[in-house]
């Protein structure tokens, strides 16, 4: 009878694994079917025609990644920046320490709507907004949604993951490394350049990419910072506006005039972002597992 | 050999006293008499300097410098948000007050002849849309992760996880088409439902981004107790699964908590989901079954149109601090939780 019970519940279990993995296998493969039909090298290097019911995705492949650009450059220097003083030069126990430390964890789990209307109250409105009353009396030039905005948006929306995770793997480098570095009359910037950094180095690839896959994904932040559902040229500075993978997909689900006619390119389109993010993801825990020699768990 | 090593070792440890004040000796390293029996041709770092501390000096001013500004920005966004919603407080914007979002009628229609921005609808649609995604993604999500730490064969492990994994690297917004496209339809085919979409099919939806997060945090909490407890009580004569329900689980209780009140903390402030599944009508119901608009929703789809510093916007500014303030808390809440979970299990073991 006990034996029945415990059989029964681990089988139980055992289904609701089963059930996440099939929902997943689900999801993966309705997109793989029905979005190789359009796929094609034209479909990723041409531009949408006919009000997006035919062409290509270039403008929203190439926007995409000129916004992951410009996030990264501004997110992994500041993250490792802040992860270098968390890890190396604050001290654990004091209060600063323990606020500012709650204070990223929590920006972690904040939703990523609350960050577009932070990007339209702050970069937009505030520093937008000053930079033409001061440059450009009179005219609209960087107080309005651009590539520009959404990307710093979208670069505090991925700071904490890039602090956190490369926090963490220098806390992970063994107390003897610093030790020895300092033994051997290193200071503690040498130490930290040419010691600690190298072997935090997978931190930082995997919060990199961990933030790069998160900033080509989320849609939320971008849609009143600079994101378009049409424009006819690729945007050639920094505060004209973009086209958007995922934004693309959300506007041609919700907003095109026949569902229908559009749904091959529209699965194509998911299938891309899919194909995207899932490199990027993969990479990331390659990196994890394969150079993840100081691993906290 | 001996000797000449502990020479050395002297005047490097007067040289490290001295480096501040002297910087033309630190040539002396390159001593003839000892080139040549070390292992290294120079040293691998040259004896300090003046210089050398003061670029270490300044290098630590920099980053603490970038670190304070970054943090911040990072305090910054309460604030910038919270000051577009503020004038609300003091004066009345286009019939707006701080209070009118609580005020009779209870209906949502911010356009329209009289605009009426009472957002108990969307804070009742959104309550509805976070429980029916946690009762989904809760008991899924738990069970297999007490299969994957309990039950599982360890080569089978190693592949659950990263494919739950995958669940979570998947963008919401392609959730929210997935959902949109397919899903709402086949839910529709089979039970008949007279709107397509509805809270039911926002709430599968949300629990597909639910059940990672809740996955792999309970999973941590199971996988952290000791073996010992496990061990004791399989040799006290208690099989495999009473161990894992009546021990395991509750030593990991802290952080099973923790897992759900991040899940809804989640679920809660999750936007393209329930933008795109929940066919976004405000309506004040309690049934499952009828269209809704969440908090969240509702800033994505109107902030697009509204008049810049209108009564309006400055609403949808006030629903972000509402959303962040009870994301906040709750996160706050899952932190403690964690803790309390490493302290109890770091104490007992």
């Amino acid at each position: 009878m006990r034996r029945m019970v415990d059989r029964t519940f681990v089988a139980m279990t055992l289904a609701a694994t089963l059930v996440i993995l099939a929902m997943i296998a689900i999801i993966l493969g309705n997109v793989v079917i029905h979005g190789r039909d359009r796929l094609s090298w034209e479909f990723l290097t041409a531009a949408p025609e006919q009000g997006m019911m035919a062409g290509g995705i270039f403008p929203a492949i190439y926007g995409t990644v000129l916004l992951v650009f410009l996030m990264s450059i501004v997110a992994v220097p500041f993250g490792v920046l802040v992860a270098i003083y968390f890890a190396e030069y604050a001290r654990a126990e004091s209060r600063l320490y323990r606020w500012t430390r709650m204070a990223v964890n929590n920006l972690a789990g904040v939703p990523s709507i609350v960050f577009g209307l932070f990007g339209l109250g702050f970069f937009i409105q505030t520093i937008g907004h000053g930079i033409d009353q001061v440059l450009y009396p009179g005219y609209l030039v960087y107080g309005q949604p651009s590539v520009l905005w959404a990307a710093m948006t979208m670069a505090v929306l991925t700071l904490p993951v890039v602090i956190i995770t490369v926090e963490e793997t220098m806390r992970a480098v063994p107390q003897e490394y610093r030790e020895a570095s300092l033994a051997l009359g290193a200071t503690r910037l040498q130490t930290i350049l040419r010691v600690i950094l190298p072997q935090a180095w997978s931190g930082v690839m995997t919060g990199a990419i961990l933030a790069i896959s998160r900033g080509a994904g989320e849609v939320a932040p971008v849609l009143f910072t600079g994101a378009a559902y049409f424009l006819p040229q690729l945007p050639t500075r920094a505060n004209e506006q973009f086209m958007h993978l995922g934004y693309h997909i959300y506007a041609m689900s919700t907003q095109s005039p026949d569902v229908e006619a559009t749904k091959p390119i529209l699965y194509s389109t998911v299938f891309v972002l899919l194909v995207l993010t899932f490199l990027l993801n993969l990479t990331a825990i390659l990196i994890r597992n394969r150079m993840g020699r100081w691993t906290t768990r | 050999m001996k000797g000449n090593s502990r020479i050395g070792a002297e005047k490097g440890v007067g040289k490290m006293e001295s480096a501040p004040s002297r910087h033309a000796d630190s040539t002396a390293a390159d001593d003839p008499a000892t080139e040549g029996q070390t292992p290294f041709s120079r040293p691998l770092f040259p004896p300090q300097s003046a210089v050398r501390n003061r670029i270490d000096r300044l290098g630590e001013l920099f980053i603490s410098a970038v670190a304070f500004v970054v943090i911040a920005i990072i305090f910054l966004i309460f604030i910038y948000v919270a000051r577009e919603a503020a004038p609300l407080a003091w004066r009345t914007i286009d019939g707006i007050l701080l209070w009118s979002p609580l005020q009779t009628p209870y209906t949502w229609q911010p356009v329209g002849g009289v605009p009426k921005f009472n957002i108990l609808p969307l804070i009742v649609g959104t309550l509805k849309v976070t429980l029916i995604a946690m009762l989904l993604a809760t008991p899924l999500a738990l069970a297999a992760a007490l299969y994957t730490a309990e039950f599982a064969p360890p080569s089978l492990r190693e592949w659950i996880k990263p494919a739950v994994e995958v669940l979570a690297g998947i963008p919401s917004v392609v959730i929210g088409f997935f959902v949109l496209i397919v899903l709402a339809s086949w839910l529709q085919d089979a039970f008949g439902f007279q709107f397509r979409l509805n809270a039911l099919s926002a709430g599968i939806g949300l629990a597909f981004a639910v059940i990672p997060l809740i996955y792999t945090v309970s999973e941590d909490a199971l996988t952290s107790v000791p073996k010992l407890y496990r061990e004791a009580s399989l040799a006290l004569g208690a099989s495999k699964p009473q161990t894992a329900v009546r021990v395991v689980l509750p030593a990991a209780s802290p952080g099973i908590f923790a897992a759900l009140v991040l899940g809804f903390g989640r679920a809660i402030g999750e936007t393209m989901i329930v933008l795109l599944a929940s066919g976004n009508a405000s309506m004040l119901s309690l049934s499952p079954f009828v269209p809704v608009r969440t908090l969240s929703a509702t800033i994505a789809s109107e902030l697009g149109e509204v008049v810049f510093g209108g009564g309006h916007y400055r609403v949808l500014f006030l629903i972000g601090v509402v959303l962040f303030l009870i994301t906040s808390l709750l996160n706050w809440i899952g932190a403690r939780c964690n803790r309390r979970l490493r302290q109890r299990l770091s104490g007992a073991a």
